[in-house]
């Protein structure tokens, strides 16, 4: 990896995060089509998906605001639908906090879904990598999906009917994130951790504000840091 | 109809919400140290949170109004064992999707 120049570092990333694509697209392109029809100008859809550059987050806002739910509740609900991202950032902070404060603000803008869960990854399993190749590698995911959730609700807001409900566009999200979610299950600490997150969602999920997803993220982060713990004081590690 | 002094209201607040979350460990914290219990939690974000975004999804698939689904079921299995056997990003995600639409022509 250190013989890597920083630009063929950049473009494994764009190739890495271009299936990503099949999901952001259709995601952004069915945002720009919902709030238009909620009455949204196409300049107001496009500010919308610029300013929060978070998917779910957007629709949650958007349905609650239609529903004419105070607007402190829509802001909480929303907010609390974005919480993930707090742990995003935290989780990202020994591999990139080194950088300088500019590249970090800048990249706390792009912490979305997809980078994060492909730098990560990456991060985790090359932890040789330079600060510079982070940062490519990180950017490459980002060129690769967020120009095209900016353009694709700008296409969606124009588009302004509904996309077919048989290209069942709903499930392009489990199905990209399971695919990335298995190559991190490296150790039993990891499978565990996974194993009580998909128990406690599934249990919590009655929850309000999405704070089920929450819930279950502290305690299956418990788990593997707990389980970590007990296996390295039984090999005698000093971890 | 949305208000439009609500709608900025909430596009700019949950703009700057969100931007606040998203910056705040990488940005106040930056390159100072952490604590080991706490960098040993951190070191299982991601299998901790993205396994509980997706877990819903699979078991009440929105689509179908909230009921469990062969279709979504199956391609949710078929991804998982893919991966597994792959290790290949990618082609999980192709083979899944190929099962979605299989199984949404053969059983939807």
């Amino acid at each position: 990896m250190p013989t890597e120049t920083t630009k063929s570092i950049f473009f494994r990333g764009v190739r890495d995060a271009a299936p990503f694509l099949l999901v952001v697209g259709p995601f952004a392109l069915l945002f720009g089509v919902v709030a238009t029809e909620a009455g949204l100008s196409v300049f107001e859809t496009l500010s919308f998906s610029v300013a929060v550059i978070a998917g779910a987050a957007q629709f949650t806002a958007l349905a609650l605001m239609e529903d004419q739910v105070p607007t402190i509740i829509v802001l909480i609900s929303a907010l609390a639908v974005n919480l993930r991202m707090a742990m995003y950032s935290a989780s990202l902070t020994p591999y990139l906090g080194g950088a300088t404060l500019g590249q970090r603000a800048v990249a706390a803008y792009f912490l979305v879904d997809q980078s994060y869960a492909l730098s990560i990854l990456k991060f985790e399993t090359n932890p040789d990598m330079t600060m510079p190749q982070r940062l490519a590698y990180f950017s490459g995911t980002v060129a690769a999906v967020c120009p095209f959730w900016y353009v694709f609700t700008f296409a969606g807001s124009l588009i302004g009917e509904s996309i077919p409900e048989s290209l069942a566009l709903d499930f392009a999200v489990p199905i990209t994130f399971l695919a990335l979610i298995t190559p991190m299950l490296r150790s039993r600490a990891h499978v565990a951790a996974a194993f009580v997150s998909i128990v406690m969602a599934l249990l919590f999920v009655w929850l309000p504000f999405n704070l089920g997803l929450l819930v279950a993220g502290i305690t299956a982060m418990m788990t593997g840091a707990e389980i970590e713990r007990r296996t390295t004081l039984r090999s005698g590690g000093n971890a | 109809m949305i208000d439009k002094g609500t709608l900025w209201l909430v596009i700019i607040g949950l703009g700057v919400g969100s931007y606040t979350m998203r910056f705040l460990f990488l940005g106040f914290i930056g390159n100072r140290e952490m604590p080991e219990w706490f960098l040993r939690h951190l070191r299982y974000t991601a299998v901790a949170v993205l396994p509980g975004l997706v877990a819903p999804l699979v078991v009440w698939p929105e689509a179908t109004g909230g009921n469990l689904d062969a279709p979504r079921l199956i391609a949710a299995v078929v991804t998982i064992i893919a991966s597994l056997v792959t290790r290949n990003i990618v082609l999980s995600i192709i083979l899944g999707a190929l099962s979605l639409y299989g199984g949404l022509y053969l059983l939807g």
